[in-house]
């Protein structure tokens, strides 16, 4: 009894958490370099139908995925231009992004909504990590291969940001531009690229959704989960392997409140993230591990001899 | 390519360089309309022709401005403070919740009935949007996310009334609640599907905000504190308390739109979806656009309010999807911020040597 729940609330948690990982993963490398991005709803979406639209279309969801990344990203050079280039408001430029990924993908998605796809994104087997108890099923066993894949890429930020040059590098230039510019850091270099990544990534979580969580397409299908990874960066405290953490939480709670929906009206367990994001912000207030994260320069562009 | 900081732009130049964004937005979108198969000429004259052809053209304009001003002019105060107001699409469902309630179930006979819907509308969204301003103000919590997970929050809430407890009787298979009584109606302008009250109450709202913002102690504390938050505590502005009224206005702006959208439109509450056809988010480019001063946004509300009345048009006459009139708001706000460069610096080119 006990088993079969930690089993089923580890393995669904999970798979309701993938997306929320690699969206958070990629904001919180662009907010690192001091670019805050309210677009990832936007572009997520974007990459759901790009992935389902190469995915139905080639017969290869890995295609899909790819596709996806590189829509993601290129739908983020457009806040990274407005936003480091020319200096806007970050927060209207995202939101712009937002408005025009939900339009768009409504407008081009139409002669594709409500096909399923033929060939989803494979099921992973763990081989021996599989036969741990309890774990082994949860974790291992049936999932996406998305969510090893985003195990790994959390781990390698980790690497990449604490442990390397280029984290450094990457850090410095949320922290205090300036001083990294003067170090011979390009600052506007270092953030297209955090930007254009976060894309990618963002775009991959959509992907996620259209070949592999509900391997289908559906206007409006991200329903808000760029914006509880927003929350979820700053809930990790801008950290990668908190990310981790965080994103599987949300997805246990959300999987706890599914169970209780005989007790619950529908309209109340679909309510739920969006409550559990303002929860866990404000958690994460009184544990006062905002400020201690948040980079320094966060939200404002550089200019170069200005201070 | 180089950007020089420029001194602060001049009114005509600040309209001139709006115009412009707005006018690549409409192109573009005409562009967008030929890769769907009409030809941008044909679907310009059939839109110019559906909206200013006859009165109710245009009356249908100013049925979608009034809320889009309501909103907007709300958020252009938020934005003045630096309280970042998402949920005003959430607020304006509230506000017709609200506004539901009281029609519904209040027993209010008379005149009396729309002023208590108006009233419960405005301190619903107000108070809704005040959560968000307080664990801002008291926590520092992020208040976009939180605004803009309590829409959420709003929609399922009006979804499970309308599928629960306040489904109508007379609705037999349909989600929504029983017809209003006749006495919750506003008033419509002959001939047309336009409530007028809401465009006196819409631009009543518009002249109230901007006296408040720059002609009382409060707009003052508003504009310190979004111009430079440390300079007011310093000045001793109470952030709360200035967050909190911001909130309360802004909020109660849109919850009075939702109240127009019901009380005008539907007479009845229904799908979230149709309650509010987006004005909640759309209002954030009618305040932008209007560089948040809320008599502007009666005349940028006007201008967005004639994109969705141009996008009915499209749809019955060029068979366009609906989400077009997303895709060209969203486009005018990247417009809009893109031109912004020009206000602020002068670009020069090629490498200077001095």
């Amino acid at each position: 009894m006990v088993e079969s729940w930690v089993v089923a609330t580890l393995a669904r948690g999970l798979a309701f958490a993938v997306p929320l990982l690699f969206a958070a993963l990629g904001e919180l490398v662009a907010e690192r370099a001091g670019v805050i991005n309210l677009g990832v709803e936007g572009m997520m979406i974007l990459g759901a139908l790009s992935a389902f639209v190469v995915a139905d279309l080639s017969g290869n969801p890995w295609l899909g995925v790819l596709a996806a990344a590189g829509v993601g990203a290129a739908a983020a050079f457009f806040h990274a231009f407005f936003s480091i280039t020319l200096r806007a408001n970050q927060y209207v430029s995202g939101l712009a992004l937002t408005m025009v990924g939900l339009g768009l993908s409504g407008l081009l998605g139409k002669p594709f909504a409500g096909r399923p796809l033929a060939h989803p994104l494979p099921k992973w087997d763990v081989p021996l990590l599989k036969e741990i108890p309890w774990i082994g099923p949860g974790v291992f066993s049936g999932q996406s291969a998305l969510l090893y894949l985003g195990f790994l890429l959390a781990f390698l930020l980790w690497v990449f940001l604490y442990r390397t040059r280029g984290g450094i590098h990457l850090r410095s230039v949320g922290e205090n531009p300036a001083a990294a510019d003067a170090l011979g850091v390009n600052v506007y270099l270092v953030r297209y690229l955090a930007v254009l990544f976060g894309g990618a990534m963002a775009g991959v979580a959509g992907a996620y959704l259209s070949v592999a969580y509900r391997p289908s397409w559906t206007e409006g299908m991200t329903a808000g989960l760029g914006w509880i990874a927003l929350a979820i960066v700053i809930f990790a405290a801008w950290d990668p392997l908190r990310a981790v953490v965080t994103s599987f939480l949300f997805g246990a709670f959300y999987h706890l409140a599914y169970r209780f929906q005989a007790h619950l009206a529908p309209e109340f367990l679909k309510m739920t993230p969006y409550l559990f994001t303002i929860l866990f912000l404000v958690l994460s207030a009184l544990g006062k591990s905002v400020r201690l994260g948040a980079p320094e320069a966060l939200g404002r562009p550089y200019v170069r001899g200005e201070r | 390519m180089k950007l020089v900081p420029r001194p602060a732009p001049k009114a005509f130049e600040v309209v001139w360089v709006s115009t412009l964004a707005v006018l690549l937005a409409f192109l573009s979108s005409l562009l967008l309309l030929w890769l769907y198969g009409t030809p941008p000429l044909e679907a310009a004259r059939a839109i110019a022709g559906g909206v200013f052809s006859d009165p109710r053209g245009l009356a249908e304009v100013l049925r979608r401005a009034v809320p889009l001003i309501l909103v907007g002019a709300g958020l252009a105060l938020a934005f003045r403070a630096q309280f970042w107001n998402i949920g005003a699409e959430g607020q304006l469902l509230l506000g017709a919740v609200a506004a539901g309630g009281v029609a519904l179930f209040s027993g209010i006979e008379g005149p009396g009935l729309l002023f208590v819907m108006a009233l419960a509308a405005f301190l619903a969204g107000g108070l809704w949007a005040l959560f968000s301003a307080f664990l801002k103000a008291r926590l520092g919590v992020n208040d976009v996310i939180t605004t803009l997970m309590l829409n959420y929050v709003a929609i399922y809430l009006v979804d499970w009334l309308i599928h629960g407890p306040w489904k109508g009787k007379s609705a037999f298979g349909f989600a929504y609640t029983d017809r209003f009584p006749e006495a919750a109606s506003l008033p419509l302008l002959p001939g047309t599907a336009l409530a007028w009250p809401g465009v006196v109450l819409a631009l009543l709202l518009a002249v109230l905000f901007a006296w408040l913002l720059f002609a009382t102690k409060l707009g003052f504390e508003v504009r310190v504190l979004g111009e430079n938050p440390e300079a007011a505590r310093y000045a001793g502005v109470r952030a709360l308390f200035t967050l909190s009224w911001v909130a309360l206005l802004s909020g109660g702006a849109a919850g009075l739109a939702g109240f127009v959208e019901v009380a005008g439109t539907h007479h009845k509450l229904l799908a979230p979806l149709q309650i509010s056809l987006g004005y909640g988010y759309t209002g954030i480019i009618v305040a932008w656009l209007g560089r948040n001063h809320p008599l502007v946004a009666v005349l940028t509300g006007l201008l967005v309010g004639f994109v969705f009345a141009a996008g009915d048009v499209a749809k019955v006459a060029l068979a366009t999807p609906f989400q077009l009139v997303q895709v060209v708001n969203g486009l005018i706000l990247f417009f809009l911020i893109a031109a912004e460069v020009f206000l602020r610096y002068r670009v020069v080119w090629g490498v200077r040597r001095g």
